[in-house]
């Protein structure tokens, strides 16, 4: 048990441990200190100033995000010079901040905003410094918009990209009234080494950092009668989107979310998980592939470990970060991409539809899936396979723009074909989900058994944030084809965030780990986590996401992939066979080596 | 006028004992609780402004168990107005380096750093040829303590202990949040003492002379002697080694030319002190500390002018992380300016003075801290400069 320290704030005593910060022990008493620099996923900068107490027999103001408790400690959070200094500080960010918040996407949603409305900074007391900056805005990125003008300099992105994802695209630049957060040389987004994963766009206070927003281009595509407007939805988003719509975390409102795109519009509407589920069979397939050229034919140009592809944000880290282990990474497209892809070839053909007319549209828990819709590979349907992509959030926004009650819509179902989902798809959501979907299905492939795990929960392979998980899955008594995996050690790594990502890929470079199958996330949690999800975000709400995402699983009637009735059916229908010639046109793709600087 | 009537001291520029590195070589004999008790006794306080009982420090960094310690001596002399530690690095290189070593030895530290400023570079080769004879006469003592130069890159900013740390480690040049304080988490986050160059020579001159001796200069709060730098309307500028604890009105009779109008003590971070209050301030800890530098200024000189330049200086020199700093030092210049135009009117000097208030109490590091000194105490001295 660690030390006890004893202080008093705002003359009420309190016992916490030690280390404690004053936020936090005055957060115990239910005395909410206003933040704006602090965030509970990065480390403590205490550079804003915004959380300021009096501590008596102190000259300065400590920051309470930033200062530790200590014994006999007399704090004040709301005496009459932290009044005066909090409002100063405010307004001050105010004067450097481009506050025409009514044209502005976060309005309503800003932080800032809503402290200055708290402290009543009405009347702007200070010069407005905004006409000297010379701010830039960095619109050419088709995921993430940086727009200086906005920027208070809380650095939390700066810590995002830095601590959490060990990407570095955004640092500080310049020092002094030129202080701004920046690129390597200002160089725009699109050229840097940003993976467009938008965890900085999660946890930016104002409206600094955006998702590049497609929800006229949507409307327009939905008023066009000459188009048929298809939107997929993504497995994390259907855990998620109640969040901005007055639900807690952690509600599942597949249902609502389905009658809510039908009456915005949409012609049909289905569901990425179906994508999800051919992803698990054309990629478990290649795995197994890779295994016999290594074991049996003793190829040495296999590359092995096999990584996951789904995650967008980490298939640019990779590009940028490791592009001599690019062959490592399965040739699978994401299921967004099969998706796209299939909407405008299988699809239109059964729907008789010329695909010139078909508008593609996914609802992605991600940023990063916008940057990928827009590769020029993404485009093997001879269309681009899939036209708009739009953030959790953006769905919330046309939800609430159409005027819909959305806690009381009714649920519904999402329409056929290529609208049928599993429980493997489901938790595609969270980390580990692309993992334990795998292994359902491959190990019934090559054994013709169930996997030994209770209720098919391989909960090895359940990875939390925070950590590489390692496991290993024994094969044996396996099908003739496949004897030579028999007593076989499948080793296998899951990773989420891609500070995580960068040690298991420099174990693998180094040598130093060995594994079969890796599968990684691009972002805390996994895509529970993602950058397109509900602002804010922290531990626990991550933590309730991930809880409905497998409550979700174990309430589907299906769940393994290869149980999926429409990914039967189209390979039945048009696919013929997984890795077959159609599925090399359609559902795989390449990899474009980029440099770090 | 021509008449001397402030004593000159001359501890610190002194000549070198008669054998090299005596006092370094006496004092590692010395157990460390007697030299600390003799730091204690001298009342020696750090001489880089701030005024932190250096015994106290030491005693803190000796203290914290830690198998990797430092000793830091920070030579990153930024302050406008001082260029005392350029001249001691210049002359007695030697005592800085042995006062350096005793601080190694009382904490248990391995490696000692100057942290030279950028602008000194020019001082590389002659320290180099110095520190080899030290590290020579220290390998023929058998006592291991190797002092390295790592130069600095011209921000203002770096001379704040914590930002220094940052500054060497590779990072950018950004003040830490405190505590932990550096003789806990310093350099590479392990314990360090940091000081002044001046301090470290100091140490050695208490080492040399005894407490009771050092004493014998200066007052109760502000023992010892400085090296004052002395520039701005005064016919004989430079460095002057005087006791502390003088009356400024002193100081002005023999330094000034006559007609000085107002006295900056302690640099753009220090105040400003008008003719009126020249015999009431005392420069000393009990009075106005100061790192070193005096800035005269006689009446042919616009204190508007002077204050636009240092708020000019600090809106460039901040980090720009912490808010009250990096918006407030635009804020007070932008503001003095719309003032004298005539776009703001002059009560609005009271709420940049408010300001400036809640910069001291609220920002993050000494920089920020530290404007409101020169800000409040020139607006408050001279109001009507800063309106017609």
């Amino acid at each position: 048990m660690s030390k006890k320290i004893n202080l008093t704030i705002d003359g009420i005593q309190v016992s916490v441990d030690e280390g404690t910060t004053i936020l936090d022990a005055a957060s115990k008493l239910n005395i909410h200190i206003p933040t704006l620099c602090y965030h509970e996923d990065l480390c403590v900068a205490g550079n804003c100033r915004v959380c300021v107490v009096e501590q008596e027999n102190s000259r300065t103001l400590p920051a309470a995000c930033a200062m530790p408790v200590a014994e006999g400690m007399l704090i004040h959070t709301n005496s009459g010079k932290v009044r005066v200094a909090r409002k100063h500080i405010v307004e001050l960010l105010l004067s450097e901040h481009n506050a025409d918040c009514t044209k502005c996407y976060k309005n309503g949603i800003c932080e800032l905003q809503s402290l200055a409305s708290q402290m009543l900074t009405g009347d702007h007391m200070f010069l407005d410094l905004v006409p000297d900056k010379r701010y830039t805005i960095d619109r050419f990125n088709s995921a993430i918009i940086k727009d200086d003008s906005r920027c208070i300099r809380c650095q939390r992105c700066v810590r995002t990209c830095e601590e959490l994802q060990s990407v570095s695209a955004l640092g500080v630049a310049y020092r002094g009234n030129k202080m701004k957060i920046s690129t390597f040389f200002e160089h725009p987004l699109f050229e840097v080494v940003c993976t467009n994963c938008g965890q900085c766009v999660n946890r930016c206070p104002t409206g600094a950092l955006i998702e590049r927003n497609y929800v006229d281009q949507v409307w327009d595509a939905i008023y066009d009668t000459s188009k048929h407007v298809v939107v997929q939805t993504a497995p994390a988003v259907r855990i998620a989107l109640g969040e901005t719509l007055g639900f807690a975390p952690g509600k599942i409102v597949t249902g609502k979310m389905v009658t809510a795109l039908k009456r915005l519009g949409f012609d049909a509407v289905l569901d990425t998980d179906f994508a999800a589920d051919l992803t698990i069979i054309e990629e478990g397939h290649e795995l197994l592939e890779r295994l016999k050229s290594a074991l049996v034919d003793k190829d040495p140009r296999v590359a092995l470990p096999m990584a996951t592809s789904c995650s967008p944000g980490w298939v640019k880290f990779l590009e940028h970060t490791f592009p001599e282990l690019l062959p490592n990474l399965s040739t699978c497209k994401s299921p967004q991409q099969m998706f796209g892809a299939l909407v405008k070839t299988y699809y239109a053909k059964k729907k008789k539809l010329d695909p010139k007319n078909v508008v593609s549209v996914s609802i992605m828990p991600c940023t990063a899936k916008k940057f990928e819709a827009d590769r020029p590979e993404m485009r093997s349907s001879g269309y681009k396979d899939v036209d708009y992509v739009l953030t959790t959030r953006e769905l919330a926004i046309m939800i609430t723009q159409a005027g819909l009650e959305f806690e009381k819509l009714p649920d519904s179902h999402f329409d056929s074909i290529m609208g049928a989902s599993t429980g493997a798809a489901v938790i595609f959501g969270t980390t580990g989900g692309v993992m334990e979907a795998a292994i359902r299905t491959v190990y019934e492939l090559v054994t013709g058994r169930d996997v030994p795990f209770e209720d098919l929960n391989i909960t090895p392979v359940r990875g939390t944030e925070g950590e590489v998980r390692e496991a290993t899955l024994l094969i044996t008594k396996t099908k003739p084809e496949f004897r030579f995996l028999e007593g076989v050690e499948l080793k296998c790594v899951v990773a989420n965030g891609l500070a995580y990502a960068k040690q298991v890929m420099q174990n693998v470079k180094d040598g130093t780990a060995s594994y079969h199958f890796i599968e990684i996330m691009a972002c805390p949690g996994g895509c529970l986590g993602g950058g397109g999800q509900p602002i804010p975000t922290n531990k626990e709400i991550r933590a309730k996401r991930k809880e409905a995402i497998y409550k979700e699983d174990m309430g589907m009637p299906l769940r393994k992939s290869h149980d999926n009735p429409d990914v039967q059916e189209i390979y039945k229908d048009f696919l013929v066979k997984p890795l077959g010639h159609k599925s090399h046109e359609l559902l795989h793709t390449h990899y474009t080596p980029r440099k770090r600087y | 006028m021509s008449e001397s009537k402030l004593k000159r001291v001359d501890l610190i520029f002194g000549e070198y004992s008669s054998v090299k590195f005596k006092v370094l070589a006496d004092t590692l004999k010395r157990s460390n609780e007697d030299i600390l008790e003799d730091l204690t006794e001298s009342g020696l306080k750090g001489r880089g402004g701030a005024g932190f009982p250096t015994a106290i420090k030491w005693k803190y960094a000796a203290e914290t168990p830690s198998k990797e310690k430092y000793v830091i001596c920070n030579a990153d002399e930024g302050e406008p107005g001082t260029f005392k530690d350029r001249e001691i690095l210049t002359r007695v290189p030697r005592k800085v380096f042995s006062g350096m070593a005793i601080c190694g030895k009382v904490i248990g530290a391995q490696k000692g750093f100057i942290y030279l400023r950028g602008e000194y570079q020019f001082l590389m080769p002659e320290l180099k040829r110095e520190l080899e004879q030290y590290n020579e006469y220290m390998s023929k003592m058998g006592f291991d303590f190797p002092i390295e130069i790592v130069l600095g890159s011209g921000a203002y900013i770096c001379g704040e202990e914590s930002a220094l740390f940052e500054s060497m480690e590779g990072y950018r040049g950004e003040p830490r949040n405190k505590p932990p304080f550096p003789t806990t988490y310093g350099y590479m986050g392990k314990p360090t003492v940091i000081n002044n160059v001046e301090t470290f020579v100091n140490v050695v001159m208490i080492m040399r002379l005894g407490p009771i001796q050092f004493k014998l200069l200066g007052t109760s709060d502000s023992r010892g002697s400085k090296v004052f730098s002395v520039s701005g309307d005064t016919p004989i500028p430079g460095i002057y080694e005087l006791e502390l604890g003088m009356p400024l009105e002193k100081f002005v009779e023999e330094f000034g030319d006559g007609d000085t109008k107002a006295v900056q003590v302690g640099g753009a971070a220090g105040f400003c002190v008008p003719r009126k209050k020249f015999t009431e301030t005392v420069i000393g800890f009990e009075g106005v500390p100061t790192g070193g530098s005096m800035m005269l200024f006689n009446s042919s000189r616009s204190m508007y002018n002077v204050l636009h330049n240092y708020l000019e200086f600090f809106e460039e020199e901040s980090c720009g992380q912490c808010t009250p700093c990096r918006v407030g030092c635009q804020q007070l210049r932008k503001g003095i300016v719309a003032v004298k135009k005539g776009d703001k009117q002059s009560l609005y000097l009271d709420q940049l003075m408010k300001l400036a208030e809640s910069m001291k109490i609220s920002a993050k590091c000494g920089l920020g801290q530290s404007v409101a000194n020169s800000f409040s105490s020139i607006v408050y001295n001279f109001r009507e400069e800063m309106i017609y």
